[in-house]
């Protein structure tokens, strides 16, 4: 095996679940000879032809739309928005028909579609591409929120997205495109939808995250063990449905917990978490829950954009504020 | 037929019953009555849905009193294994296609049930949101473009939604990949309160199809004829590979937008008392007497069958208990997620 990249991890789970399954069609702007502005197709449209990778027009709520009523058909459609701060025109399709066919028609009518979008910052991209919006969809009922954060992660997971029942939104880290690597055995395994991962066990503090910042949260463990801290870290990876138990069952052990994410603080999807600490797992608490968030501005431009991402030492910060409680 | 976004709307049967042209081979004796069957069963389930909302029976809905042409005339072009994706006033078509008048009544009496039709299974539910459902169209005329099946997929919409950018997107996508979908515009020329002149500078709605390099069709959407000939010479199309088509059918909105509308607040009644003599319903029955020997004991007949259909169908309607409050987390994933089962249990 040799070491991946995530997004030939991407890549090798297309490739994979399009060789098993031929009602598997991918749709997006400039995913066919282009091979997606971040290759995330390359050489798809080769190996599998025009009619299943299709390069659609510039509009995303078509592309949204058109994999509703493919699904809808039986087919599994897979599209890419280009970049996550497009995928607003997609939401009314989201919300309004992809989460909700299953219900409005009992069961009739699904909807096992997959939208997957690059999303956050940190590589220096211009106006409108480094965003966070994980928290706008993961209050919409039906739908599955995924966002992966290591090559393994991103091929077991996406696997289990496009082969499952359910709309599923896959948001890949492009920051962790290129620089998170690691041996990915094509064995064709997909990862389960509903639990996370604990990437590190611990028993001072819980850090939960998601998605790129999960990079900055392993540092901080590195670090805090070094100050005699011992830091459970969790990665999400599924925001919704959520697997709460897991969250549950290590605050409960360590008493402390903050969680990190790159989407804005207010009304980020952390409240969510924070919220279900407070009412299920207060009794446990040693301090309180503490979040390291984007900041409630406009996503900066890339001269500043480092200053609003969280990093390391804001996660340490605050994992040294919750250890003063005692 | 098919003229490129022909401003006179191509008609067969004037508003006096009189045939203006020849009419086309599939308008036989037959053919017209069951067309006329069905329009008439449209307008009396219309009736007796109003009825059941003024009476706290139902809840919001939406008559089609005027436009049943549009309906019959579309679905009635349609084959069986081909998909329907109606907005919120084709309650004509759905009843053609075989959703059943207790399904209607269930969904707009607030059950979900109402959508799971038992008989056209592949066709879409009522889409709400205007023009949302047409890039849908275009989706399931990919899926059967792909799988080599002679099938097409047939959207209507009223002429606001020619207005949205869902529109454009879906009519743009099906001309390039050249899909067999048929966009159906049902215009009615009211968009609640909003004429279609307040809509768009366009000189009709048929001509927005040239700026997706798709072909057109415009007809007097009070016409049975005319619509369901140029629907089905649409579809003959799609399915052989030649793609998709925009009919605009051009007729009118007698009745409100909704039960909970007022149209007196935005057009006059001397408008609408001006498209009474144009409805299709009484033309095509002006047309039966004349030329197909229809006669009052055959319109009395036909009245009491389908006030009895109807009638049964709401008393059916009324007598169905239901879903139970946990049967709301059941259909939100293929399966019940943790999260979800703890707040279902939090029901109980």
């Amino acid at each position: 095996m040799a070491d991946r990249m995530l997004v030939e991890a991407v890549r090798m789970a297309l490739a994979r679940v399009m060789s098993e399954d031929e009602t598997v069609i991918l749709l997006g702007e400039d995913i066919g000879r282009n091979g997606g502005v971040f290759r995330a197709t390359n050489g798809l449209l080769e190996r599998f032809g025009e009619q299943r990778v299709r390069d659609t027009p510039i509009a995303e709520a078509a592309i949204a739309g058109l994999a509703v009523g493919l699904a809808a058909q039986g087919m599994r459609p897979v599209a890419e928005i280009q970049f996550s701060g497009f995928i607003y025109p997609c939401i009314d399709q989201l919300t309004n028909h992809a989460s909700r066919l299953r219900t409005r028609t009992r069961g009739r009518l699904t909807c096992p579609l997959v939208i997957r979008s690059p999303s956050g910052g940190g590589i220096h991209a211009p106006e409108h591409h480094s965003e966070s919006m994980e928290a706008l969809l993961t209050n919409v009922p039906g739908l599955r929120v995924v966002f992966p954060s290591s090559p393994k992660r991103a091929y077991g997971l996406l696997l289990s997205a496009i082969r499952g029942p359910d709309p599923v939104v896959f948001f890949e880290p492009t920051r962790l495109y290129r620089s998170a690597k690691e041996d990915v055995d094509d064995s064709g395994e997909g990862l389960p939808l509903n639990c996370c991962f604990t990437l590190r066990e611990g028993t001072d503090v819980t850090l939960v995250t998601w998605g790129a910042t999960v990079i900055e949260a392993l540092a901080a463990g590195d670090h805090a063990a070094d100050e005699g801290v011992s830091v459970e870290l969790i990665d999400v990876a599924i925001l919704k449905p959520l697997d709460f138990e897991t969250i549950r069952a290590s605050v409960s052990k360590t008493g402390r917990a903050v969680i990190v994410h790159e989407a804005p603080i207010s009304g980020g999807f952390g409240a969510e978490i924070a919220a279900r600490i407070a009412d299920e797992a207060l009794l446990s608490l040693l301090a309180p829950v503490k979040r390291v968030a984007g900041y409630d501005v406009v996503m900066p431009l890339p001269r500043l954009e480092q200053f609003y991402l969280p990093d390391e030492p804001r996660i340490m910060a605050a994992i040294r504020d919750v250890m003063s409680y005692t | 037929m098919i003229s490129q976004g022909a401003s006179t709307p191509l008609r067969f049967i004037a508003p006096d019953g009189q045939a203006e042209r020849e009419l086309p081979v599939f308008a036989d004796r037959a053919a017209l009555i069951s067309f006329y069957r069905a329009m008439l069963l449209t307008r009396i389930f219309d009736e007796k849905a109003v009825a059941l909302q003024r009476t706290g029976r139902l809840g919001t809905f939406a008559s089609s009193l005027g436009q049943e042409a549009v309906s019959v005339g579309l679905a009635s072009a349609m084959r069986k294994e081909d998909v329907l994706l109606p907005s919120f006033r084709e309650q004509g078509a759905m009843l053609w296609r075989g959703v059943s008048p207790v399904e209607l009544f269930l969904y707009w009496g607030g059950d979900e049930r109402g959508s799971d039709f038992a008989g056209p299974r592949g066709d879409f539910p009522i889409c709400i949101p205007v023009a949302s459902h047409a890039p849908h169209a275009a989706g399931v005329a990919l899926a059967m473009k792909l799988r080599g099946e002679k099938r097409a997929a047939v959207a209507v919409m009223g002429d606001g939604a020619t207005s949205k950018g869902d529109f454009y997107e879906a009519i743009n996508i099906s001309g390039v990949w050249r899909l067999p979908a048929v966009f159906v515009i049902s215009n009615n020329q009211w968009a609640i309160s909003v004429p279609v002149g307040r809509q768009t500078a366009a000189a009709t709605l048929a001509v927005k199809a040239m700026a997706a390099g798709i072909r057109s069709a415009r007809v007097d959407g009070n016409d049975v004829i005319a619509v369901h000939n140029a629907v089905g010479e649409a579809i003959d199309r799609a399915i052989s590979d030649q793609g998709p088509t925009l009919v605009e059918c051009v007729t009118y909105r007698l009745g409100d937008h909704t039960t909970v509308d007022d149209s007196s607040r935005y057009r006059s009644d001397q408008e609408v008392s001006e498209n009474w003599p144009s409805e299709p319903v009484a033309r095509l029955r002006q047309y039966l007497t004349a030329h197909e020997g229809w006669t009052k004991s055959d319109e009395e007949n036909l009245i009491a069958e389908c006030h009895n259909l109807v009638g049964e169908a709401a008393d059916r309607y009324a007598a169905i208990d239901p879903l139970e409050p946990k049967d709301m987390f059941e259909m939100t994933f293929a399966s019940l997620p943790r999260d979800l089962e703890e707040q279902r249990n939090q029901l109980s």
